[in-house]
């Protein structure tokens, strides 16, 4: 058949959701012809589940993006209505940022500033095919049989590859919130080679906010003051909605296991592996029993409607038992539904065939983000979709790969993670999953990524310029404090008043600021003129560097151990079964996984510290001979 | 930055000298805290002594010198200090140098260095594969058969503790919204407060401590006329019990401190465990079954030439996990007892053959008395790695790690900083029974607790 060609481009991104967006953004802003495919312009940076943005770890992913230059933190600074700052009570490591968005705004604005993005066009139409040449991807087809050519393709086609949605016993093809599934380019794919399995996830049902009794729910507000999640804002405006707190009962858990045999999960006809961290409700009263009750946050959707999204309840149940059981909530005694719950079943690669900058192992210059590497979230589809843009541009302007360490950012955790480890579930970022926690904060991902982002041009010259400002402010006032004394006289009322020890001889003012009963702000009291103004950006980095120093040392001594591994480089497309010495099953996952460097080497499961110095020892040995 | 580390560098036999060595950027400031004297010099032989900074005790009597990097076997910033070749010196003085913050050396790890540094030229790259690989293999091999043992069941209940307050830890810290107990800091101190006393009341009776200073406990048993004696005085070489060819001669438990292959071994020839009558007799068994039950390693004496009767019934059910070697002796008659049957009955054991009338199995003895003491580990000449003292030191960091969580507890700091010390004593207890930590955690999170967006 004779294809017709409609466009030439750098880089084609396929699928516009949360990966797909910050893929062609960055391609396109990186000064790349970029051409972003979607089969509905309706469901660009669509939510289909959850309303909010953010939470532990996922606030750091997109203050990561952010700090490199993409788009989601601004985006939810523009279109939140609620915002909360979590794990205040505990350290300033774990202070995560989550904000209920609007949904609707969300996609308009994120379509909006696509629609005005130079270099960048917007389509709708759906890809069916990959045109590969020789291993190496060219373009793509669409179902027209139209032809767009380009060097690089990123995929990022989230939950709709032969997508399927269970409710009840009833199943039926489906992409998310009622689209059309993507099929044929599910089975072009297997054709070039590509293994896909089935992952699956869920999402709860929606229903009216006028159906419900808030009398009988806790009302849950946002902060009183909103910090924002891009480093470009300094101050925001304020709360507009509550989200509200209520518990499932022994009537609604019996409701539910009456009804378990007509559940899709319990009656076998699902075969995608679904999360953990994100059971339906027949799964937690199946799986924890003896608990007497379940939260459900019921969080709105946006300013503009009137649904609700009940968190915490996805279900496959039919929609009468899900009526029934939601029913029997206190405040949701006379619940309407708007949209059923439902599990969705979709195909996905195993990520170990991806390479650290995403590129997929066996097709040269395709690259691939979001649930379609076996990930779950927004947040962290929108991380591997800026890194898959980024490192696409990357590779055909023939530039090193953008490779985060896990020392250096949570998205180079969740890449390592996924790459090297792999996944038998859906992906979802945790603080627990990164090592250097106390190194990897929210309040300093511009310290640690945005001149990475402005080297590969990324990030404008107004963010690396904000980033340098606020570095320099705060290492000269790092510096006053350290060498400002201040003795007996002046400061024991201050100290004493704020609850802790008066002084015996003088001491710095970073001294006191230690103390953990004093902060920064406090500290004012007994400072002179020579105190300058401080953002509150600013501030938080100040105190955390100051207070933290012996630990956060601790770590970036660690930081060094693990770099010198990182930085020993393994040869590419290698066959381990060469090295004398290893273990059998170690040259097998080395072979498969060929890591980068040492360090990766150490991380994949199968391969022991005498096999890494098997390694070690072959490497030098081979240096040598070189010389 | 590579860690400093250390190990006995010479091999372990009756020398005159031994030789720990110390490799890395803190072997100079580690010595210094332990060696007085005068001032260690670069490639300058120095008297001094060596004296626990801890408790100020003076441990013996020393050469030390110190090479700077890259002038040293690695490459790297090298201490060795020289002592008197016993066991007991070159132990303790290695247990300082570890107490004070070097790190126990890997199988092979100096030469290793050596190589990755430079110091090495390429044929001898394929022996240090070899000797990494070996020694690695062999660790293991040890690692598995101290997996049986109650020390390692121990480690792992110990661990399991850890694994419970990092599960509400993380889940604390993670899941910020969910309906789950809050993991307040006093709640966490008890926790805290509870794994530390496991610890050391583990460390207490470490064994490796309790050789150094009163040797190895081993208990000869057997029915009466079996050889047990013989074997004894094979071991002392000299004739000391009274050995007659009438079974119960032995009346008492004979009691011998004495060195085999340097290593203090304190050695029980029991009476046998026989029912009997006469009250001499009874207050031997008494005392055999006593001195039985407080040894590290048990040998079991059987006359391989007559079938076991109810007498070795008897003791076979004493032997129920413990660290055993069974004699099969008296092979210089016909055999009736096979090694099958013996390993059936007690499948921890070390089976050997012997015939103390014609000498043979002693040596056999020797070794695996040896071995049990240093963990199997093969003699190389630049690293001897105790496993014992490895546990030790293993144990003794994870120790301090608790101490700086329940400090920091204490002082309310972050949950998540106090979650690192934790941490770390947590991947401490894997490396000693040899399981890693990866996903361990997060999977117990899930299996756990009810969460769910």
């Amino acid at each position: 058949m004779e294809h017709i060609l409609m466009g030439e481009y750098d880089v084609i991104v396929v699928g516009a959701g949360h990966a797909g967006c910050e893929a062609a953004l960055a391609s396109a802003r990186m000064g790349k012809k970029t051409l972003l495919c979607t089969m509905n312009l309706e469901s660009v940076a669509m939510m289909p589940c959850n309303p909010s943005i953010g939470g532990t770890g996922k606030g750091h992913l997109v203050r990561e993006i952010d700090a490199l230059g993409g788009e989601m933190g601004k985006n939810i600074d523009k279109t939140f209505i609620q915002s909360k700052m979590l794990n205040t009570a505990k350290g300033p490591a774990v202070h995560s940022l989550r904000a209920q968005a609007d949904k609707h705004k969300y996609h308009v604005e994120m379509k909006k500033t696509i629609e005005h993005t130079e270099n960048l066009d917007l389509r709708q139409v759906e890809v069916t095919d990959l045109i590969v040449e020789d291993g190496k991807v060219c373009g793509v087809e669409t179902v027209t049989h139209t032809w767009f050519k380009a060097d690089a393709v990123i995929l990022a086609t989230g939950t709709f590859l032969r997508g399927k949605i269970f409710i009840g016993d009833s199943a039926f093809e489906s992409g998310p919130n009622g689209l059309a599934p993507s099929n044929l380019l599910a089975e072009n794919l297997r054709k070039h080679g590509m293994k896909l399995r089935r992952f699956k996830t869920g999402t709860p049902a929606r229903c009216l906010a006028q159906s419900l009794d808030y009398s009988k729910m806790q009302e849950q507000k946002g902060d009183d003051v909103v910090v924002p999640f891009s480093f470009m804002n300094d101050k925001l405006g304020e709360n507009q909605v509550s989200c509200w707190l209520t518990y499932t009962n022994a009537e609604t858990h019996r409701v539910i296991r009456e009804n378990f045999h007509r559940s899709a999960l319990f009656g076998g006809q699902i075969e995608g592996i679904g999360p953990r961290y994100c059971p339906s409700i027949e799964d937690k009263v199946n799986r924890f029993a003896d608990k007497e009750r379940h939260q459900t946050f019921i969080e709105p959707e946006g300013l503009d409607t009137d649904e609700m999204y009940i968190q915490g309840m996805s279900s496959s149940l039919p929609e009468d038992v899900q009526l029934a059981f939601y029913k029997t909530i206190p405040g949701l005694e006379n619940l309407r539904i708007t949209r059923p719950a439902y599990a969705i079943e979709y195909d996905c690669i195993d990520p170990q065939d991806l390479q650290l900058n995403l590129e997929y192992r066996t097709i040269e210059n395709l690259f691939c983000a979001g649930q379609f590497n076996g990930s779950s979230g927004y947040e962290e589809a929108a991380a591997q979709g800026l890194m898959a843009g980024i490192n696409a541009v990357l590779k055909i302007t023939g530039r090193e790969p953008l490779v985060l360490g896990r020392d250096e950012a949570y998205i180079g955790v969740l890449i390592d993670d996924l790459v090297t480890k792999g996944t038998n579930e859906p992906y979802r970022i945790m603080t627990s999953r990164a090592e250097y926690r106390l190194v990897l904060r929210q309040d300093n991902a511009d310290q640690r990524l945005t001149d990475k982002g402005y080297e590969v041009g990324l990030a404008t010259q107004e963010r690396y310029d904000r980033y340098l400002a606020k570095k320099d402010a705060v290492a000269r006032e790092v510096e006053r404090l350290e060498n400002k004394f201040v003795g007996p006289k002046e400061a024991d009322e201050f100290l004493i008043a704020h609850g802790t020890t008066g002084l015996n001889s003088k001491v710095s003012m970073a001294e006191l600021l230690r103390r953990p009963q004093l902060n920064y702000t406090d500290l004012a009291e007994i400072d002179d003129e020579t105190r300058p103004e401080l953002s509150s950006h600013e501030i938080t980095q100040l105190e955390v560097q100051i207070k933290y120093e012996g630990y956060i040392q601790k770590q970036m001594n660690q930081i060094e151990r693990y770099k010198k591994l990182e930085n020993r480089k393994l040869m590419q497309d290698f066959d381990y079964n060469q090295i004398e010495g290893l273990r059998l099953e170690a040259a097998q996952k080395l072979n498969q996984i060929q890591p980068a460097s040492v360090g990766q080497a150490s991380r994949i499961s199968g391969v022991s510290p005498a096999d890494i110095n098997v390694l070690l020892v072959y490497l030098e040995k081979q240096r040598r001979k070189a010389e | 930055m590579e860690a400093t580390i250390a190990a006995i560098a010479t091999a372990l036999g009756e020398g005159g000298i031994g030789i720990v060595r110390i490799s890395g950027e803190e072997s100079l400031p580690i010595a210094n805290k332990i060696f007085r004297g005068s001032a260690l010099k670069e490639r300058m032989l120095t008297y001094g002594h060596v004296y626990d900074n801890f408790t100020g005790e003076t441990i013996d009597e020393v050469m030390a010198v110190y090479m700077k990097g890259p002038r040293s076997y690695t490459a790297e910033d090298v201490v060795e200090i020289q002592c008197h070749g016993s066991v007991v010196s070159l132990r303790k003085i290695l247990a300082l140098v570890l107490k004070n913050g070097a790190r126990l050396a890997e199988p092979g790890e100096f030469t290793k260095r050596a190589f990755l540094n430079g110091r090495m030229d390429l044929t001898q790259a394929e022996a240090v594969i070899d000797l990494i690989r070996a020694k690695s293999d062999k660790t293991f091999d040890v690692a598995l058969s101290q997996l049986e043992g109650k020390f390692s069941q121990t480690v792992k209940d110990i661990r399991a503790d850890f694994v419970d307050l990092l599960v509400q830890i993380t889940v604390n810290i993670d899941y910020p919204d969910e309906d789950i107990e809050e993991m307040t800091y006093d709640k966490l101190f008890e926790g805290l407060g509870a794994v530390r006393e496991k610890l050391q009341a583990l460390l207490a009776t470490s064994d490796t401590g309790r050789i150094i200073k009163e040797g190895l406990n081993v208990a000869i048993i057997g029915k009466p006329n079996v050889g047990k004696s013989s074997l004894m005085n094979a071991l002392l070489r000299e004739t000391r019990a009274i050995v007659t060819e009438i079974a119960g001669t032995t009346r008492d438990t004979i009691e011998e401190v004495i060195s085999i292959r340097n290593i203090p071994v304190r050695l029980t020839d029991t009476a046998g465990i026989r029912q009997t009558d006469d009250i001499i007799e009874k207050i031997g068994i008494e005392k055999s079954k006593e001195s039985f039950n407080k040894a590290d390693l048990v040998i079991f004496m059987v006359d391989g030439s007559r079938s076991l009767d109810e007498e070795d019934e008897e003791i076979l059910q004493y032997m129920d996990g413990r660290q055993a070697i069974v004699v099969l002796n008296k092979q210089d008659l016909t055999q009736v007892v096979s090694r099958e049957e013996i390993a059936a009955r007690v499948p921890q054991a070390v089976i050997i053959d012997a015939s103390m009338k014609e000498g043979m199995g002693i040596e056999t003895i020797e070794d695996k008395i040896e071995e049990l003491v240093y963990g199997g580990q093969v003699k190389q000449n630049d690293s001897i790695m105790v496993t014992n003292v490895r546990h030790k030191n293993l144990l003794e960091l994870a120790l301090q790690s608790v101490e700086d969580a329940s400090a920091m507890t204490e002082m309310r700091q972050p949950l998540e900083f106090i979650e690192i010390d934790v941490n770390r004593s947590y991947e401490l207890l894997g490396e000693i029974i040899g399981e890693t930590a990866s996903g361990e955690i997060i999977n117990e999170v899930f299996a756990r607790f009810c969460l769910g967006k």
